[in-house]
């Protein structure tokens, strides 16, 4: 029956047909006409970056100045610095949080008592449900000179005097790191486990009776194991390097560490809607847009040529 | 239990020194997850001029219930909070509702244009216009300064829609068919026969919106900056907690005590308010993500 089914799958376009799925067709005008009205539409929007706009003069009326705001973007030192610094943090971010997440995710797996593992999973989910506004608020008080890291610094010699870390452009993207971190381990970790618990039992009865230790058994089963997961997930991810950018820098960023905190959507934040210059938002925002697809187009191609996972 | 078993006759030193490393990862990271929220919790029901001395850890030394007064008498944390409801409780249901439409349509096996709406909204996840285009999108579409601007365009999410689009390819085809049989229609068969297995996933979507729409508090800024009758609650914690950065060098002046609260307990006290929903809930709707997130995910 469900190979005879596979074979009709190939249904073809009739009047006859799409009265039939008529409930299905009107749902798609309407989720089509949805998602033209609120996101293709937009992408109209991107002729502004070649032209001074002028809210009054509307897309069609505003004169076109071809790549000017693309010239103004890269002799832009503090524009140079803000594409740095969101490659920077999304590069030091993906690394460390699946670093975080697959060791989470191994050890949580050695620990086979449920009473114990269970609570673990549930505290370490938790910070995924907390809002930037509190993870950071929450991280602005540890770090202050009374909060608990200058209190175990002080304490145990390593400093003379309270460290201000919000002060030292050095510290800014590992602080970023650290929140990323505190909030998304145990959430990235879920995924992990889930793929190590689809690993075959028999593998590692297979390794004990072989006398392989523990270490030998996950270097040689659970990491393998994992690795299909891991590829699709840092696909997905390299996409997103760009999109790393915005709340934590927003929220943590002060003055005195404005060079490394800016990244690419607090530069359109600041250009496009406070200075009220739409046309150079709108141009550092598609550079963003385009390195984003180009990323993930190119590894992509890098997943198809060398493993068996892909996006599309 | 077996492999236990294996190892107890010769439990290697290298298995040991692993062992008590995993302990250790795990102790640490059990503390650094909870320390700063228990800390926090610690602070807001601590007395004001008390917290300034420092060396407060896991529980208050000098309890007071003032930092809630004070953050409960203010007026715009109530607005702050209807909106935030309201938004959380519109939005939840409306994405939900839109969201699970498209993935069944485009979970139809024999229905024509399947693979064509999936690309459609695929693409959505990869290309975005940005924020400019879409701000001036919604300002000309009258969405800014109102409360629709907050549940109308986020409405569909192409990964929410994957998510259900995956566990209702589960649901086995001859259930819809013996449906159609009997005259279903396709509706029918969305509402009285796929969406009743679907809980689960439904559980774990909702979740995700409801969460995403709670926490939110760039959209109340950039759209709704001007109407504080809109004001969402955590713009509110926000503000409440730029301004007492700002004022931390004043500190000093609570010190001698010109007021009675210093800003370091309130702020810690809106904070605990903030996400005290969250917390409350979280462990009734654990359960529910694990299996959403995972079936969702994995294969896309």
């Amino acid at each position: 029956m469900a190979k005879t089914k596979v074979k009709e799958k190939k249904v073809k376009v009739t009047w006859k047909e799409i009265k039939k799925q008529k409930f299905l067709v009107i749902g798609t005008l309407f989720l089509v006409a949805y998602g033209i009205l609120f996101y293709y539409w937009p992408l109209t929007g991107w002729i502004m970056a070649f032209e001074n706009y002028k809210p009054k003069s509307g897309i069609l009326g505003s004169k076109f100045v071809g790549l000017d705001k693309f010239r103004f973007l890269f002799g832009d030192d503090v524009f140079i610095k803000a594409v740095r610094n969101t490659f920077a943090m999304g590069v030091i971010n993906i690394v460390t949080t699946t670093f975080m997440a697959v060791l989470t995710a191994v050890l949580l797996n050695e620990v086979k008592r449920a009473w114990i593992k269970k609570p673990i999973q549930t505290i370490s989910y938790l910070p995924h449900f907390l809002s930037w506004i509190v993870v950071t608020g929450i991280l602005h008080d540890s770090l202050s000179a009374s909060g608990i890291v200058n209190d175990l610094l002080l304490r145990f010699g390593f400093v003379n005097q309270a460290i201000n870390f919000f002060a030292f452009p050095k510290y800014f993207w590992w602080i970023v790191a650290f929140a990323q971190n505190w909030k998304e381990t145990g959430w990235n970790a879920i995924i992990y486990l889930a793929a190590i618990t689809a690993i075959d039992p028999a593998l590692y009865e297979a390794a004990s009776i072989d006398g392989a230790d523990r270490l030998q058994k996950i270097r040689y089963i659970t990491l393998p194991g994992i690795k299909p997961t891991f590829l699709v997930l840092l696909l997905m991810n390299v996409g997103n390097v760009l999109n790393a950018g915005f709340e934590v820098q927003y929220l943590l960023g002060n003055g005195l560490v404005q060079s490394v905190s800016q990244t690419i959507d607090i530069y359109v934040l600041k250009w496009g809607i406070s200075q009220n210059d739409y046309s150079l938002g709108t141009a550092a925002g598609l550079f963003k847009s385009l390195v984003s697809i180009a990323l993930v187009v190119i590894a992509n191609a890098f997943a198809r040529k060398y493993t068996e996972e892909r996006l599309f | 239990m077996n492999v236990d078993a294996n190892h107890k006759v010769r439990e290697p030193i290298r298995d040991k020194i692993f062992f008590v490393f995993t302990v250790i990862f795990l102790a640490v990271f059990v503390i650094i997850t909870l320390y700063p929220v228990v800390n926090t919790v610690a602070l807001s029901f601590n007395d004001g001029i008390d917290a300034v001395r420092g060396g407060i850890y896991l529980w208050p030394r000098k309890f007071s219930m003032k930092n809630y007064k004070t953050v409960l008498d203010m007026q715009n944390i109530w607005v702050g909070a209807r909106i935030t409801v309201l938004r959380t409780l519109i939005a939840t249901l409306t994405s939900l509702f839109a969201n699970a439409i498209l993935a069944f349509i485009v979970s139809r096996k024999r229905f024509l244009f399947k693979s064509q709406l999936s690309l459609f909204w695929v693409i959505t996840m990869y290309v975005n216009a940005g924020l400019i285009p879409i701000f001036l999108l919604y300002k000309n579409l009258g969405l800014t300064g109102t409360f629709h601007v907050y549940w109308i365009p986020g409405m569909i999410s192409a990964f929410n829609m994957l998510v259900m689009r995956t566990y209702m390819e589960g649901i086995p085809d001859s259930l819809e068919e013996s449906a159609q049989l009997d005259g279903a229609g396709y509706w029918t068969v969305f509402k009285d026969i796929v969406s009743p297995l679907c809980k689960p996933v439904y559980a774990t979507v909702a979740l995700f919106i409801a969460v995403w729409q709670w926490n939110s508090w760039f959209d109340a800024m950039l759209y709704n900056r001007m109407k504080t009758e809109y004001t969402t609650l955590q713009y509110e914690l926000m503000k409440l907690l730029s301004s007492v950065m700002q004022q931390s060098g004043s500190a000093e002046n609570a010190k001698n005590g010109a007021a009675t609260i210093t800003p370091i307990t309130i702020r810690a006290a809106a904070t605990v308010a903030t996400m005290l929903p969250i917390i409350m809930l979280y462990p009734f709707l654990q359960r529910y993500f694990v299996t959403g997130l995972t079936i969702g995910s994995v294969k896309e």
